[in-house]
């Protein structure tokens, strides 16, 4: 609870969402801003999965039937890896996934590659390999539903999911 | 010897080539398009009202299928005919009707099913086929009318029909973000579907065995998304191997021994056969790219395959125990999700061009790509048993969106909805039930 209030009352936690949520709704042809859709929440305490998410970022995007990490998602992922390695309890899922404008079987495989490119970005800035379990749900999973390039650029995504500690 | 239907078809062309010279026997080649469909007559069978129900099963099936116009009852001349008679010809002759199938339903004894049938050529003046006579548990009495289509369809067509078949899909509900997927069966006119998972786990890309009641498909249960075989009549399932990765895109070999899959490791998806007897597993393809989607050739000795090895994804086939590939597709486009022809003439594919999921055919050779539906999304095409009709599913966009069925035959016409309790998607066809 503690550390829960002295992150909500951090005026630079609080400025720095709410200049990537704004950022994130100006640009809507590019590549969505992770924290554009997750709203203001501060409120989460340090090293736990909340936290993960509102701070870091859980996810990352990629470019149409591409898996290359583009700069912003390489950004995003070293910051994960510090976190990752700060807090080395949490086993580490990926979920590959891919937008809606591809055929199911090819999106099960571009959802994998996306997953494998992040781990192993993850890899190379130290979290063992051996944390991290990758899946992929190809198109069958959308965030975002709107028929515009907006909602499939949300869609291409690999999201770094936490599951509870260990031990 | 011509069917009835090529024959009429002559007669057309015959009327067609006095008017203008040109063009003429292009009407003659089913496979092109523009046939004019058969006017025929299918009296009410005699009988109680499954009798009437086995008629319009009948009736809806030959009308569906696009080659035959059915003459309005109200329009007969001839009111009744017994099984055991004749018709009168002149009466069918002046609505210009070709052929006439009449029958009749008898309850046996023990509670089954009899039905007597015939097909007659009205302008020959004989039968098509004599009296032809089937015995069936009253509660499959739709099975009957799906075997009735088949034996008159053959007969006017001189092919065989493709109505005594199922069709396996994924049953699509809930929002789009939360999709609820369930396998699910129904006859090929859409009736008597039954749901084969519970939802609880999500489900893709069912693929009838060519031989036994069985599916193969891909299930996310347990966090481990992987092939699997399910007993359609027990429910049971199995695992299809044990291999280090996801695999998915099963399908059966045509002998129904072996299924093909890929198998994803790291950025790859390669292809691999397993035996279904001995287990034993072949790695079929290998390389960093994505190659999947395997659809063998009906003789067996080819495999048809999509893969992203040159750039983006094409069509390639290879030889059933792998080796070198060859391309065949090189339009303008992404080519995916191919699935060879029963008759083995045809590769009907899924394309993405110029924004749009088309359904197309090419030859195996690469040659005689026609597109056959457009759209914004349409796409995984299968054949019907006897490759003259394909089914697929068309997504609608947005949030309210989803997939429904559609079927359409081999000249690009005649496209039907498939009508499905909910969204419907992975439609795969079962060959002749038998």
């Amino acid at each position: 609870m503690l550390a829960a209030t002295s992150i909500l009352k951090s005026p630079a936690v609080l400025a720095l969402a709410f200049g990537l949520a704004v950022a994130g709704c100006a640009k809507k042809d590019k590549l969505p801003d992770n924290s554009g859709q997750l709203g203001l929440n501060g409120s989460e305490a340090p090293g736990s999965p909340g936290e993960f998410t509102t701070s870091i970022g859980d996810r990352v995007f990629f470019e149409t039937d591409s898996s290359v990490l583009t700069s912003t998602a390489r950004q995003t992922l070293t910051g994960q890896a510090q976190w990752l390695l700060k807090y080395p309890n949490y086993p580490i899922t990926i979920e590959g996934h891919a937008d809606e404008r591809g055929t199911r079987e090819y999106n099960l495989a571009l959802g994998a590659r996306r997953a494998a490119a992040t781990r192993d970005f993850l890899a190379s800035n130290g979290v063992p390999r051996n944390r991290i379990r990758t899946i992929s749900f190809g198109k069958e999973r959308p965030i975002a539903v709107c028929n515009d390039i907006s909602c499939w650029s949300q869609n291409r995504r690999a999201r770094t999911a936490l599951t509870a500690p260990q031990g | 010897m011509f069917s009835i239907l090529q024959k009429f078809l002559i007669s057309l062309i015959a009327i067609f080539a006095f008017a203008t010279t040109s063009n003429a026997w292009i009407e003659f080649d089913i496979t092109r398009g523009n046939v004019e469909p058969l006017p025929i007559a299918i009296m009410d069978f005699q009988g109680d009202k499954v009798a009437q129900d086995i008629s319009n099963v009948i009736s809806n099936n030959l009308r569906n299928s696009g080659l035959f116009k059915l003459t309005d009852s109200a329009a007969f001349i001839q009111k009744s005919l017994d099984v055991s008679g004749r018709p009168k010809f002149e009466d069918w002759r002046v609505l210009n009707v070709q052929a006439l199938a009449n029958g009749a339903v008898s309850k046996l004894a023990d509670g089954r099913l009899r039905v007597d049938y015939r097909l007659w050529d009205i302008f020959a003046s004989e039968e098509v086929f004599g009296g032809k006579r089937l015995e069936i548990e009253a509660k499959f009495w739709s099975r009957a009318a799906h075997i009735i289509s088949d034996k008159i369809y053959e007969g006017l067509t001189g092919e065989k029909g493709y109505f005594d078949s199922r069709v396996v899909f994924v049953d699509e509900s809930g929002p789009k973000n939360k999709r609820v997927k369930r396998l699910a069966i129904m006859d090929q006119d859409g009736a008597n579907v039954r749901t084969l998972t519970r939802g609880s786990d999500l489900v893709l890309t069912p693929r009838f065995s060519p031989t036994r009641q069985e599916i193969t498909y891909m299930s996310f249960e347990g966090g481990q998304p992987r092939v699997y075989l399910l007993q359609i009549e027990t429910g049971q399932r199995e695992v299809v191997g044990n291999f280090p990765g996801m695999t998915f895109s099963p399908r059966f070999s045509p002998d129904g021994q072996k299924i093909v899959m890929s198998l994803q490791q790291e950025g790859n998806a390669n292809i691999y056969a397993m035996d279904l007897r001995s287990r034993n597993t072949t790695r079929l393809t290998s390389g960093a790219a994505i190659d999947t989607a395997p659809s063998f050739a009906p003789d067996g000795s080819q495999i048809v395959f999509e893969s992203d090895r040159g750039g983006r994804q094409q069509l390639y086939i290879m030889g059933a125990g792998g080796g070198e590939p060859k391309r065949i597709s090189f339009g303008n486009g992404r080519y995916s999700t191919p699935v060879w022809s029963p008759r083995g003439d045809l590769i009907a594919f899924t394309k993405q061009s110029g924004g749009q999921f088309l359904i197309g055919v090419i030859k195996p050779d690469g040659s005689g790509e026609r597109i056959l539906a457009e759209g914004f999304h349409n796409e995984g095409p299968t054949w019907a048993p006897n490759g003259r009709v394909l089914m697929f599913f068309r997504e609608s966009p947005g949030a309210a969106g989803g997939p429904k069925l559609y079927s359409i035959d081999l000249t690009g016409r005649n496209e039907r909805r498939v009508q499905t309790p909910s969204f419907a998607s992975d439609p795969a066809w079962s060959p002749l039930l038998d």
